[in-house]
C-alpha cells in the first residue's frame, strides 16, 4: 500500500503522456485536438445515458482487470481472461436460456455458473503449473482457444438463435442482468447489475489481499515461492487457488457482458475485453482500487470514441491509439522509473 | 619507494553518513595489507575511491609517490590498480577468455587465440588452474573469483584490491585463495584485502589497518597482534570469542534420525544410512566440507524434500509424511542457510515476516482475518528482544535491513516459536563479529533452556565454540560423533575427509 503514491504518479503521468500523444496525432491528421477531446469526453459523459454506457463498458473491464491483477499478485500472468470470460458468458447464457427458475434465483445461478465456468478455465492452467510446471502463459493461451472452439460448437448445437447459426438465442428480459430501475435511471443505457458485482469484487479482493490470511499466503507465494514453501505454506494449492479466483473473476466479466451489456453470445470471437484487462491491471498497478480507476478511464475512452468520430470525423482508432500509447508509457514508466532511481543513486555515489 | 599506494586524510560523506572520516591508508610494495572493520565501517567506500568509483570529498591519493587524480575505473586501470568486487562482474554465458577481454579496446580484442594463450600462461604462472575456454556459468564460484583475479593480471595491475573475497568461498577455497595471494605478492604485486574475518588476516596479511565507523583506529603489525586485540579495535570493546557455556547434562532424545537415505534432485543418493541423535539441552555440531549431504539432510528433516528410506523422529513422533507446517507445529524450528531465498519475503515488512510461520494462528489471525495490531506488537517484541535495527521498526521492508539484522530477525522469529529442536544452518554466514557473538549467545541460551540444537556449519571455529558434541559428515555418511572436549580441529579436519575418530586421533598424536 505504501507504493501506491508512486504507482499513482506513474499512472497519471502515463495517462497525460498518452493524451498528449493523442493530441499530436489529431493535429497531424489536421483535426483540432481540443475539439477532439471535448467530444470524446462528451461522448462518454454528456448525459445519463452516455454515462450509463461508459459505466457498462467499464464494468467488464473492472472484472477482467481485476482477474489479471489478482493473478499477478501471486506471481502469475493470466493471459487467459478472454477465454475465462467467454466460458463464463456461455455458462450464464446457457443457464438463462435453458433453466426455468424464479428471476432472483435464476440470476444468482447464472452469475454463479459464470464464476464456476471461469474458475474451471483458470483451474486447468493453475493445475498444470502446480503439478507439471507448465508455464501459465502457454496454458492460458491454449485455454483461450479451447474456449473459443467450445463456444463455436456449443452455441449452434444447443443455443441456436432463431435466425442466425452464429449466435445464441436472445435472452428474455427476466434472464438479463439489466434491471428496469437502472435502465430508466440511465435513460436506456446498457448499465446493469454487473456493476454492483464488479464494485463488490473490488472491495472483496482488496480485503482479501490486505487483510486475510489467504491474501498473505498468495502474496508470499508471489513474492518468494521458496520462502513460502519453507514457512509451510502450500505453494501449489495457492497457485491453483489464485488461478481459480482469477478465472472466476473473468467469468463474472462474461456474465455482465453477455447477459447484461449484450443479450446473447456470438461464436468466432474471443472477447477483446479479456486482453484489455491486462492493460487495466498494468495501469492500475495490480491494485484493486487502481484497477477501478483504470477501468473507468479506459471505459470512457471506449465509450466516447464513436461520438467523437461522429462529431469531428476523427477516426475512432485515435482513441484506441491513445489507449495503446498509455499502455506503452505505463509499461515503460516502470523502466523510466527504474532508470531515474538508478541515475539518482549514481549521482549520490558520484557525490556531485 | 616506501609506499605503492597512499591515501591521505580521505573524507567521504554520503547523505546522512560520514563513510570515511580523515582516513589514511598506506600500502607498502609487496605486502598484503588488510583492511579490517565491521559491516558498514567504510571499507568498501574507501577502496571504491581508490578504484575511481567514488570521489573523495577531501584528501589526496598518491600512487608510487606521485599525487594522482582517479576519476573513473579506467584511470585506476592505467595506474595499475585492479579490484575484485564483493559481487563478481562476469557474464555467465561467456567464456573465461571472453570475459577477460570484455571492455578492452581494439587490437587487444582481435586475437582471441592469443588472448587465451596469455590467460593460460598467467593461470599457470600463479597456479590458478583456469581453463580459458570454459564457460563462466559452468565453473564454481571459487573459480569465478580466479577469473576476476586473472582479469586484473591481464590488465597488468600490480596493486590488487580484494573486497571481502572469502564471503562466498568454502574453507578449502579460502585457504587456496590465501595461498594464491601470497604467491602474487612474491611475484611483485601488492594486495589490499578487505575483510572482517580475523582468521584470514592472521593467515595471510602483513599489516592491518582497522576502521571503525568511518574512522581509522590504527595500523598494526599482524604478527605482533593477537586476534583478540584486533577484534577489540574493530568493535570498540572487548569481544569474547568463547561463548560462556557451562557443562550441562543432556536430557531426552529430541531429534532422532535413523538409517536415513535421501536422494538429491538428480536422483543421486546424497545422504546414506545416516543416524544421529540430538538430546534436549545439547548442541550437536555437524561438521563437513560443503556439498557432502548437509543440504539434503536439512531438507529431509524440514520436509522440503522427501526421504528415500529410514526415519526421522521428533520427540518420538515419526515425522515422515508430515507436512512442513505440521513439523513446525510439533516443535521444529529452522534457521535456513540462505536468508534471502528461504528466510524472508523481502517485499514484506519485518512485522509480516515475523509471523511467516504463525500468521494463521491466534492471535495473529482469527477466522482468516489478520490482526494487524497483534502482528505489530509481536514484531516490536522480537525487534526489541533480538536487537534488530531497522529504520521504521516493524514497518520497514525486510529487504531494506542489513544482512546482520535480517539474520537476527530470522533467529528471533525461530527462537520465539519456542521450538523443541532448533536447526541452525550456517547461522552466522557473512556476519560481522558483533552479530556473530550475539547469535552464538542466543543459541547457547536455547541449549541452557533445555532445547535441542543441531548446528550445521562450514566454520570449524563456530562448531568448536558452540557444540557439545561434533558429528562429522562425509559423502553423505556419518563418519563419527565425538565430544568436543575430546577432540581438536586437526582431528575433525581429517575426519571431514572420511577418517574415523580413532584413525584421526592416532594420525595426529
Ligand atoms: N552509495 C551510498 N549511498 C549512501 N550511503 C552509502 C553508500 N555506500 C555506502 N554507504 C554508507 O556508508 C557507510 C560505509 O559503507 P561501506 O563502505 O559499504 O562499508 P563496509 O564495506 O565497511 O561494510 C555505511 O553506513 C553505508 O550505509
Ligand atoms: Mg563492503
Amino acid at each position: 500500500m505504501k507504493r501506491l503514491p508512486d504507482a499513482l504518479l506513474m499512472a497519471v503521468s502515463a495517462v497525460i503522456l498518452g493524451i498528449i500523444a493523442g493530441a499530436l496525432l489529431m493535429t497531424a491528421i489536421g483535426s483540432n485536438p481540443f475539439e477532439g477531446y471535448y467530444h470524446l469526453f462528451r461522448g462518454g459523459l454528456m448525459n445519463m445515458r452516455r454515462i450509463g454506457n461508459t459505466v457498462a463498458v467499464s464494468t467488464t473491464l473492472i472484472l477482467t482487470g481485476l482477474s489479471v491483477a489478482f493473478a499477478f499478485r501471486t506471481g502469475l500472468f493470466n493471459i487467459g481472461a478472454a477465454g475465462q470470460m467467454l466460458i463464463g458468458g456461455l455458462c450464464a447464457t446457457a443457464v438463462g436460456l435453458q433453466v426455468a427458475l424464479p428471476r432472483p434465483i435464476l440470476l444468482v445461478v447464472m452469475v454463479l455458473s459464470a464464476f464456476a465456468g471461469g474458475a474451471l478455465w483458470g483451474a486447468v492452467p493453475g493445475f498444470l503449473k502446480a503439478k507439471f510446471n507448465v508455464h501459465e502463459v502457454v496454458a492460458t493461451i491454449m485455454m483461450n482457444w479451447i474456449a473459443y472452439w467450445v463456444v463455436y460448437y456449443a452455441v449452434p448445437a444447443f443455443l441456436k438463435g432463431d435466425f442466425l447459426e452464429t449466435e445464441s438465442r436472445v435472452l428474455p428480459a427476466y434472464a438479463s442482468l439489466r434491471v428496469p430501475w437502472m435502465t430508466n435511471l440511465f435513460d436506456g443505457a446498457y448499465v446493469n447489475m454487473g456493476l454492483f458485482i464488479a464494485v463488490a469484487m473490488i472491495f472483496l479482493i482488496r480485503f482479501m489481499l490486505n487483510r486475510m490470511t489467504i491474501g498473505y499466503e498468495l502474496k508470499a507465494v508471489g513474492s518468494n515461492r521458496h520462502a513460502a514453501l519453507y514457512a509451510g505454506i502450500h505453494v501449489n494449492r495457492n497457485i491453483i487457488l489464485s488461478m481459480v479466483i482469477a478465472g472466476g473473476l473473468a467469468g463474472l466479466a462474461g456474465a455482465t457482458f453477455y447477459t447484461g451489456y449484450s443479450a446473447n453470445i456470438q461464436i468466432g470471437v474471443l472477447p477483446i475485453q479479456g486482453f484489455d484487462g491486462i492493460a487495466v491491471a498494468l495501469l492500475g498497478a495490480n491494485n484493486p482500487l487502481g484497477v477501478l480507476g483504470a477501468a473507468l478511464f479506459f471505459g470512457l475512452l471506449h465509450a466516447g470514441k464513436g461520438f467523437m468520430n461522429a462529431m469531428t470525423g476523427i477516426p475512432p482508432e485515435i482513441s484506441d491509439t491513445i489507449i495503446a500509447t498509455i499502455i506503452y508509457f505505463t509499461a515503460t514508466s516502470i523502466l523510466i522509473g527504474r532508470g531515474l532511481n538508478y541515475l539518482a543513486r549514481r549521482k549520490k555515489k558520484g557525490g556531485k | 619507494m616506501e609506499y605503492v599506494v597512499e591515501m591521505l586524510n580521505i573524507r567521504k560523506e554520503f547523505p546522512g553518513v560520514v563513510a570515511n572520516d580523515d582516513v589514511t591508508i598506506q600500502v607498502r610494495p609487496q605486502e598484503i595489507h588488510a583492511l579490517l572493520g565491521e559491516n558498514g565501517a567504510g571499507k568498501s567506500t574507501i577502496m571504491s575511491i581508490l578504484f575511481g568509483i567514488y570521489h573523495a570529498d577531501r584528501g589526496i591519493i598518491k600512487v608510487r609517490g606521485k599525487e594522482v587524480s582517479i576519476s573513473n575505473p579506467n584511470d585506476a586501470n592505467d595506474l595499475g590498480i585492479g579490484m575484485v568486487h564483493q559481487h563478481f562482474k562476469l557474464v555467465e554465458t561467456f567464456t573465461v577468455t571472453e570475459n577477460i577481454i570484455l571492455g578492452l579496446e581494439g587490437s587487444q580484442v582481435l586475437d582471441r587465440r592469443k588472448a587465451a594463450k596469455r590467460i593460460q600462461d598467467l593461470s599457470d604462472q600463479y597456479s590458478l588452474k583456469i581453463d580459458p575456454h570454459a564457460k563462466v556459468e559452468e565453473i564454481s564460484v571459487g573459480m569465478q573469483q580466479r577469473v576476476e583475479i586473472l582479469k586484473m593480471l591481464y590488465r597488468n595491475a600490480d596493486v590488487l584490491i580484494f573486497d571481502e573475497p572469502t564471503a562466498v568461498l568454502t574453507p578449502q577455497e579460502t585457504h587456496e585463495l590465501m595461498g594464491i595471494m601470497k604467491d602474487l605478492v612474491k611475484e611483485g604485486k601488492s594486495i589490499i584485502l578487505i575483510t572482517h574475518k580475523l582468521r584470514e588476516i592472521k593467515e595471510a596479511a602483513d599489516r592491518c589497518s582497522v576502521i571503525r565507523r568511518g574512522k581509522l583506529v590504527g595500523v598494526v603489525d599482524v604478527k605482533k597482534t593477537s586476534e583478540k586485540e584486533m577484534a577489540a579495535m574493530m568493535v570498540g570493546r572487548e569481544v569474547s570469542f568463547k561463548v560462556d557455556k557451562k557443562p550441562r547434562e543432556p536430557g531426552d532424545v529430541v531429534l532422532d534420525i535413523r538409517n536415513l537415505n535421501v536422494q538429491n534432485a538428480r536422483k543421486y543418493r546424497a545422504v546414506k544410512d545416516f543416524s544421529l541423535q540430538v538430546r534436549a539441552g545439547e548442541i550437536v555440531g555437524l561438521a563437513g566440507v560443503d556439498g557432502n549431504g548437509q543440504k539434503e539432510l536439512v531438507e529431509a528433516i524440514t520436509g522440503l524434500s522427501d526421504t528415500e528410506s529410514g526415519s526421522i523422529l521428533i520427540s518420538s513422533t515419526d515425522i515422515a509424511g508430515l507436512s512442513i507446517r505440521k513439523r513446525n507445529e510439533i516443535g521444529l524450528a529452522h534457521i535456513p542457510e540462505d536468508r534471502h531465498k528461504h528466510g524472508l519475503v523481502l517485499e514484506y515488512s519485518v512485522a509480516d515476516n515475523m509471523v511467516l510461520k504463525s500468521y494463521y494462528q491466534e492471535p495473529y489471525s482469527k477466522n482468516m482475518i489478520l490482526n494487524e495490531e497483534a502482528i505489530r506488537t509481536h514484531a516490536d517484541k522480537v525487534i526489541q528482544l533480538f536487537d534488530v535495527r531497522s529504520g521504521k521498526g516493524g514497518l520497514t521492508p525486510a529487504g531494506k535491513l542489513s544482512g546482520g539484522n535480517q539474520q537476527k530477525a530470522i533467529v528471533g522469529r525461530e527462537i520465539d516459536m519456542d521450538p523443541d529442536i532448533l536447526l541452525a544452518v550456517q547461522p552466522t554466514r557473512g556476519l560481522d563479529v558483533g552479530a556473530i557473538e550475539y547469535i552464538h549467545k542466543r543459541l547457547v541460551e536455547q541449549r541452557d533452556k533445555g532445547k535441542a540444537v543441531l548446528l550445521i556449519s562450514l566454520e570449524l571455529d563456530e562448531i568448536f565454540n558452540l557444540a557439545d558434541r561434533i558429528a562429522v559428515i562425509s559423502h553423505g555418511e556419518l563418519v563419527d560423533v565425538v565430544k568436543t572436549s575430546e577432540t581438536n580441529e586437526e582431528e575433525i579436519g581429517l575426519m571431514m575427509t572420511g577418517y574415523k575418530w580413532e584413525e584421526a586421533h592416532e594420525a595426529t598424536t
